[in-house]
């Protein structure tokens, strides 16, 4: 009976999606037409959109109001790699990688349902190991701010103090959350292995791939405001 | 009842997200190229309005095809884009509030601090 409730309202949508919202609302069924742990999901994200935003709108509100220069990105984060001398490599190599990662979480989601349970496996571990990767770039970038370059959250010999502040707490929130990533996915790939899903269908890991393409979004932004302004 | 249909979706169930391959790959070169153009933003050191402008406009791009194809938005009900896109309207308002607060403390740490 709800599926065909469902299929009726698909027809009907495609001549306005303003229909397809109020038949969404108005009618006795629930609202959000999909399994309830990817509309949990997805309203987790949302809330977690603003926690980043806050982190970021402070960052902007210290990085305008400061009257000591603000440190050029370009030249702390650069490396010097064979004698040659790269502006921000390290970050855009990790940008690389997790887009990658993000490419192989999509085709994981894609493969589970086909059903082709040994891809999926295979695509999230790798999903999950170039996360692991990433994680490791960033505390190799950590260790030499904090060691080489003497910038701690209070303090920075290179101008504004607000820079190790923002610094930290931004890419410190956003690595936490690529470290529970890397063990979400490890799990849910253990979990799929092991045909927990068999029966109940292969939605948790489009959930999983919900979660991780996010985690790749908000470096997007990372990398444009932080790195790149 | 209902409690059943959730926890036993149908295999021929819609909110199954069934795409070629070939699209993936096409949007993951996509943000590649978009990364690559704004890593030479900073490599060639374009400055001012210039730089600001392809730095939002890359990060748009990329912020858009990772939302709307890896995490299959466009293929979601408007239902579900409105519960999304709305809400984020508050940040812009914080964000609008937030930038002409720095402003004002700006000036008056200049005038504090540099003109007794």
């Amino acid at each position: 009976m709800p599926n065909n409730q469902h299929q009726e309202h698909t027809e009907a949508d495609k001549s306005s999606s303003w229909q397809s919202v109020k038949n969404d609302w108005g009618a006795d069924k629930q609202a959000f037409d999909m399994p309830w742990g990817k509309l949990m999901m997805w309203i987790f994200l949302l809330s977690d959109t603003f926690i980043f935003s806050i982190f970021l709108i402070s960052y902007m509100n210290v990085r305008m109001s400061v009257t000591v220069p603000w440190p050029n990105p370009s030249e702390v984060f650069a490396l010097t790699i064979a004698g040659h001398h790269i502006p921000l490599v390290l970050i855009a190599i990790m940008t690389f990688i997790l887009i990658t990662s993000s490419g192989t979480m999509a085709m994981a989601v894609n493969y589970a349902y086909q059903g082709n349970k040994k891809k999926t496996v295979y695509l999230m571990v790798t999903t999950a190991l170039l996360g692991a990767s990433f994680i490791g770039m960033q505390a190799f970038e950590w260790t030499k701010l904090i060691v080489e370059e003497g910038i701690r959250p209070w303090d920075n010999p290179m101008g504004a103090n607000q820079f190790g502040a923002a610094f930290f707490m931004i890419t410190g929130f956003h690595g936490l959350h690529v470290s529970a990533g890397v063990i979400y996915l490890a799990l849910i790939a253990k979990r799929v292995n092991q045909g927990k899903y068999d029966n109940k269908g292969y939605q948790i890991v489009e959930i999983t791939g919900l979660y991780w393409h996010f985690v790749d979004l908000v470096w997007v932004f990372i990398f444009a405001f932080f790195y790149l302004w | 009842m209902m409690k059943q249909h959730i926890a036993t979706p149908s295999a021929t169930s819609h909110v199954q997200q069934q795409h070629p391959i070939s699209m993936y790959l096409k949007v993951w070169l996509l943000l590649f190229v978009l990364s690559a153009c704004s890593y030479m933003v900073d490599y060639f050191e374009f400055q001012g309005m210039l730089r600001w402008t392809l730095i939002l406009a890359f990060m748009f791009l990329k912020a858009g095809l990772i939302i709307m194809f890896f995490m299959h938005l466009a293929w979601e009900r408007m239902a579900v884009k409105l519960l999304l896109f709305l809400p984020p309207i508050a940040i812009l308002i914080f964000i609008v509030l937030m930038s002409s607060e720095a402003d004002y403390v700006f000036i008056s740490r200049m005038l504090s601090f540099f003109n007794p």
